[in-house]
């Protein structure tokens, strides 16, 4: 069977929006177009009652009440709403504000609001992976203080798809009565989630990931065992407790809850589907080239996600090669900085390593005759660069590559 | 970001794609750049008597206009002299691949790779000859 192209599997990036959440969506941008927060008429309490299903919809995913869910605009501001919010509520009188861990491979969108913070007198702890790139809670707890306020680790990683100790370091954290936040982004939707049993505070998490829209995303912030207080970042209207004022995103907020109801009664199937696949293009690449790495412990890991580096060819290169194919290269080539991937490069993954990385992302669209074309393309791509690569050619004759002593430029 | 078609070409059908035996006095070879960098260029040329470039072939670990620059490099080179082959400018390839500004670099190091081959050869049949005047003496 011919595959359709172009195929995309960079489904970390973000996902198509599966049609039956535009379908559930439709309604609310012309009949149903009501301020949620409008109380006195019809078109008010219609909305209101969409946002309420979707409510319910998007804590019955992560096993929490719908009184704790903010509605958010994505995972950056959720992040920034949890870290920014938490640290400035529970902040310490004086020029010691309080500490905060969290870990550097992180998405920017929690990196930078900790900076931000540092700024604002607080100390932050950059804890790094080991080279299987998993955060346990045993580094967790070297790194607690005293004065440590608000722990911050990613549930899965975006680029490689491992997954960190949560509920061990959420155990951690509520046995000293330091709030957790983790962001999930990757993590919910693909994989079951409870808020009680895995011991979270704060939880982020975006529409856009889960094959819902974009621009609407959640955060789950604790009311019980301890309710959690949020310092808003927005001011005007109160909305959302308080912690997030704006007229509320209807037709997002919709969207976003039937995804997250989707993903609730389909993530099983869709798991192992996707497990099959991944280490069906894992073991094919594998079977067909040498010098090709799997970055990331190999069973700690989203079953949708594998990010493999080429020996001895560049990503951007590569990438050129398969251009019917959108994945992501873990080399910022393009971006005229030459800086191969920070999170690749805290694992200890060597740089001419890092700059040969890719990023698969399967989703809940991706085939088996799309994964046989993929290999098919990597496969011709790499050896076809090869041939033109002198450090393939150097690797040939026996010299040891990290010997050599480069014309650095 | 698009890649110029010229650029496509060079990836899809590198020209003197390959490697000469580094040892012969006839051949300079230049390796520039580094695998943390994301770019290593080794580019070679075959000199004859006169000092003309007869042969040259590349290898290159590089994105797509760093492979497209040192492939246009050895078809430029083939039939020049020397002094010639110094006076290629990366300006030039920048102008004939359409590279945008994020890729200057890539010809830039395609130009210190000729740079380097040219100096290699130059060193080596120095040394040959001053071999060559020793052992006459």
């Amino acid at each position: 069977m011919a595959v359709k192209l172009p195929i995309y599997l960079d489904n970390n990036a973000t996902t198509r929006c599966d049609e039956r959440v535009v379908e559930t969506m439709l309604p609310y941008f012309t009949g149903k177009f009501g301020n949620a927060a409008s109380r006195n008429h019809q078109f008010g309490w219609e909305a209101e009652e969409a946002v309420d299903i979707a409510r319910e919809q998007a804590a019955a995913l992560i096993g929490a009440g719908p009184k704790e869910i903010i509605w958010t605009s994505g995972s950056t501001e959720s992040n920034n709403l949890a870290i920014k919010g938490a640290a400035r509520m529970y902040a310490k009188e004086g020029a010691q504000r309080g500490h905060i861990v969290t870990v550097s491979i992180e998405h920017k969108a929690v990196l930078d609001p900790c900076k931000r913070l540092q700024t604002e007198g607080f100390d932050v702890t950059y804890l790094d992976p080991g080279p299987d790139g998993v955060i346990t809670a045993a580094m967790v707890e070297e790194a607690l203080r005293e004065d440590t306020l608000l722990v911050t680790i990613m549930w899965a990683n975006n680029e490689i798809g491992t997954v960190n100790e949560i509920r061990e370091i959420g155990a951690l954290c509520k046995e000293r009565g330091i709030l957790f936040h983790t962001d999930a982004t990757q993590w919910v939707g693909k994989m079951p989630t409870d808020v009680e049993k895995d011991n979270i505070d704060l939880l982020s998490w975006s529409g856009h990931k889960i094959y819902g829209p974009k621009g609407v995303g959640a955060l789950y912030v604790r009311r019980r065992k301890p309710r959690v207080r949020l310092e808003p970042i927005f001011d005007g209207g109160g909305h959302e407790r308080g912690m997030r004022s704006g007229t509320i995103n209807v037709t997002g907020v919709v969207g976003f809850g039937k995804a997250c109801d989707i993903c609730r009664n389909e993530m099983a199937e869709e798991g192992r589907r996707l497990r099959t696949l991944r280490d069906k293009l894992e073991s094919d690449i594998t079977g067909q080239l040498d010098g090709v790495e799997i970055n990331g412990h190999k069973d700690k890991r989203l079953p949708n996600t594998s990010n493999i580096s080429f020996a001895w060819v560049e990503g951007e290169s590569l990438l050129m090669g398969m251009k019917e194919v959108a994945v992501s290269s873990g080399s910022a080539c393009t971006s005229a900085s030459l800086e191969p991937s920070y999170v690749l490069k805290n694992l200890g993954v060597g740089d001419e390593l890092a700059h040969s990385s890719i990023r698969f992302g399967l989703g809940r669209w991706t085939t088996e005759e799309e994964i046989d074309y993929v290999v098919d393309k990597i496969v011709h791509s790499v050896r076809h660069l090869r041939k033109m690569s002198p450090l393939y050619e150097m690797h040939q004759e026996g010299i040891d590559l990290s010997t050599v002593e480069w014309a650095h430029h | 970001m698009a890649y110029s078609d010229k650029v496509i070409d060079h990836y899809e059908n590198p020209r003197n794609v390959g490697s000469f035996d580094k040892n012969d006095p006839q051949i300079g070879t230049g390796v520039v750049g580094a695998p943390e960098c994301g770019d290593v260029m080794k580019l070679q040329i075959q000199v004859d008597e006169a000092g003309r470039i007869t042969d040259a072939k590349f290898k290159t670990f590089g994105c797509g206009s760093a492979i497209a620059s040192s492939s246009l490099a050895t078809e430029w080179l083939k039939g020049k002299t020397l002094d010639e082959a110094e006076d290629i400018k990366n300006t030039a390839i920048v102008q004939e691949l359409s590279l945008p500004p994020v890729k200057i670099h890539c010809s830039v190091l395609a130009e210190d790779a000729i740079k380097a081959a040219i100096n290699d050869y130059r060193t080596k049949s120095n040394a040959g000859e001053t071999e060559a005047a020793r052992a006459e003496a």
